[in-house]
């Protein structure tokens, strides 16, 4: 109890890791490379890579899904006699699928940013060289890139697939064009909501489910009311009423500029004025959510 | 004990201490900071605080609310300070936040570790986050790992670890991109006493064996001098002490005896005391006795060493009343002995005897933990 046996157990306790230490005089990348570094961990991480397994089941399951039912499509597509091409559009996919993009989104944009915020490992960031700007674009980046690897994948499967089938090279080049700046428009869009809802509450289920209602709940309740609107002969608002909800803001805004078929009753979506509105209500979100999770993070700090 | 406890109340003495110690270290400072205040609408955290650090281990020693993690926030760059200057490192935490935090080390009070990576994963992260390129980055963190005392484990998730692992990873992280100073706050909370020796001997290494120099907050007095060449205390905001532990802890040394008792003497102790009062020796404490409610307490003589001889009066005054000697061991004066008579002091009804009280009562907290 004394001193010097308190001494003693110390320098025997150091004794055994003792190794010698070795100071580091290599280079110091600073910011740019701590954001890259930020967004490729990120981005790794959105796909469960560098993760437990566990975390890699549901996004990989999801990805699978996407990239097989654009295989199942190329089959239909190729099977079919004298087909000219394939059977859906490069802009509808994401449009039919986008309960599977909704999921993947509602389950990895918590993990992108929750579990920094709930396990506080947020100060460790900030307590380095990056800057609460670095760490909410490159949190922001790899959300976005993971949903455009998720949407763009099955594009471009169709895309070979069309290829293979010796459709016209010219049409399918033009629309899988398209279809990839949609999809990037979305995954952008679905991104910045996502990280917003995730980024508001440190307990992911919360994050999960506040994503999925946010998806699903304006989804449902705009084609809802689309749907009376079109029933009840109101034609004029169904394009309107477009506006209030993520996936058919992108159904708009590809209708209206990218050679899409609106999913809207009717089928009838906005043209190109009314489009420009979708446009900036779609760029202004993005802002916004870019903004509203600076601010987040801004009062994070240590 | 009169002739220590004094030299210890007087003020003047204690301000020519500070002054010597600041002087000394303004040299090479590695944590300056000017009249630095920081205030919320209801809360003034930092009140004029002016302080300068030098280099090796500093304790940073304050009760909950004195200002200890604003203080650090600010040395980060990661808040503005509402008035005053600071600078880490010779850079002003206003305008070199970046540089400042490329060189520092930070290791937060909280829980800070996803429980899904491993230690090596999550280590290797944070280097990266610190701008060490790839390789680097995975041989910094095996050396790292390595230092800090955890090998095999350290490729299993975090989630499995004891507390004492994860103060280790914690600990890691902020050293992994070599820097010259870490801040370490509250490092060995919520550890047992063993695991709380050994962080306090991997914070001694840092400093003795990385050459990074430590400041390292606490609200323990005690486990502050084993550990820091300097202790800095503030409370409210504002700076209570700053001196040497050097200064208080290594002037004089303490001597615990104790002894048997035998038939000719059955109250070993008390003869003992008697015959080294009567030798000139003088007695710490209450009488010399050692009251810490220990096994053995009331039967340990504290004296003050003054050199080679009170050795030698020692055992041959245990060796003429014919006692077994049971132990004489040399004790550091504890850094909240000076604290507790210096507030005694201020209180001032009895000081010498209120101070001792406390302080024995204080010891005897301290120590219960070991």
């Amino acid at each position: 109890m004394s001193t010097e046996t308190k001494a003693a157990a110390g320098r025997d306790a150091s004794r055994i890791h003792n190794i010698g230490y070795r100071s580091y005089d290599g280079p110091r990348l600073g910011r740019a490379y701590a954001r890259r570094s930020l967004f490729s961990q990120t981005l790794r991480g959105s796909f469960g890579l560098g993760r437990s397994a566990k975390s890699k089941v549901l996004p990989m399951l999801l990805f699978g899904v996407m990239a097989l039912v654009a295989a199942i499509l190329v089959a239909v597509s190729i099977a079919a006699p004298d087909a000219t091409k394939l059977v859906v559009k490069y802009t509808s996919y994401a449009i039919y699928l986008q309960a599977v993009i909704g999921l993947f989104i509602a389950a990895q944009a918590p993990q992108a940013v929750s579990r920094d915020l709930r396990f506080k490992s947020v100060p460790l960031y900030f307590s380095r060289p990056i800057e609460h700007a670095d760490y909410v674009v490159a949190k922001f980046a790899a959300t976005a890139s993971a949903l455009f690897i998720l949407t763009g994948a099955p594009l471009l499967i169709l895309y070979v697939g069309s290829l293979l089938a010796k459709f016209d090279f010219a049409d399918q080049t033009k629309w899988f064009g398209q279809g990839l700046v949609s999809v990037a428009l979305l995954s952008v869009l679905f991104a910045g909501l996502g990280l917003v809802m995730a980024a508001l509450t440190p307990r992911r289920g919360f994050g999960v489910a506040a994503v999925i209602a946010l998806l699903t709940i304006t989804y449902g309740a705009v084609s809802t009311v689309q749907a009376i609107a079109w029933e009840t002969g109101s034609e004029g608002a169904v394009q309107w009423l477009g506006l209030f909800s993520p996936i058919t803001l992108i159904d708009g805004v590809q209708t209206a500029f990218l050679g899409a078929t609106s999913a809207f009753p009717g089928g009838e979506g906005p043209g190109a004025g009314v489009g420009v509105v979708y446009l900036l209500v779609v760029l202004a979100l993005v802002a916004g959510s870019y903004a509203v999770l600076l601010r987040r993070y801004r009062r994070v700090g240590l | 004990m009169y002739a220590w406890s004094l030299t210890r109340i007087q003020p003047s003495g204690l301000t020519t201490a500070v002054v010597r110690a600041t002087n000394v270290i303004s040299v090479t400072a590695v944590i300056a900071t000017e009249a630095l205040s920081m205030r919320f609408p209801r809360v003034t955290a930092l009140d004029r605080l002016t302080l300068d650090i030098g280099p090796g281990v500093t304790g940073l020693v304050g009760s909950n609310g004195a200002g200890k993690s604003t203080l650090i926030k600010i040395l980060l760059g990661l808040s503005p300070a509402t008035e005053g200057r600071a600078a880490v490192l010779g850079l002003d935490v206003a305008t070199s936040g970046a540089a400042i935090r490329e060189r520092v080390g930070y290791m937060p009070e909280h829980d800070c570790l996803p429980p899904d990576v491993s230690a090596t994963e999550f280590v290797v992260h944070m280097a990266r986050m610190s701008g060490l390129p790839p390789t680097a980055a995975r041989e910094r963190t095996a050396d790292t790992l390595r230092h800090v005392g955890l090998y095999e484990e350290r490729y299993r998730p975090i989630g499995g670890y004891s507390t004492g692992m994860k103060q280790r990873v914690k600990l890691a992280q902020a050293l992994v991109h070599d820097p010259q100073l870490v801040l370490l706050d509250e490092p060995t909370n919520g550890l047992d006493p063993v695991g709380r020796d050994e962080m306090l001997g991997l914070i001694r290494r840092i400093h003795t064996d990385f050459g990074i120099s430590v400041l390292v907050t606490s609200h323990l007095l005690g486990e502050l001098e084993r550990t820091c060449d300097h202790v800095v205390v503030i409370d409210g905001g504002t700076l209570l002490r700053s001196s040497s532990t050097s200064d208080f802890t290594e002037t004089t040394a303490t001597l615990a005896v104790e002894v048997t008792d035998s038939d000719t003497h059955p109250d070993g102790t008390g003869a003992l005391r008697k015959v080294l009062t009567d030798a000139g020796v003088t007695l710490i404490g209450h009488d010399g006795i050692d009251t810490e409610g220990l096994p053995g307490a009331g039967h340990i003589l504290l004296i003050e060493a003054t050199g080679e001889e009170t050795y030698d009066v020692v055992r041959d005054s245990v060796a003429g009343l014919g006692l077994g000697l049971v132990r004489m061991e040399q004790r550091r004066h504890q850094i909240a002995e000076v604290f507790l008579t210096e507030q005694g002091a201020a209180q001032a009804a009895v000081p010498a005897a209120a101070a001792t009280a406390g302080a024995v009562q204080q010891k005897g907290s301290g120590r219960d933990e070991h």
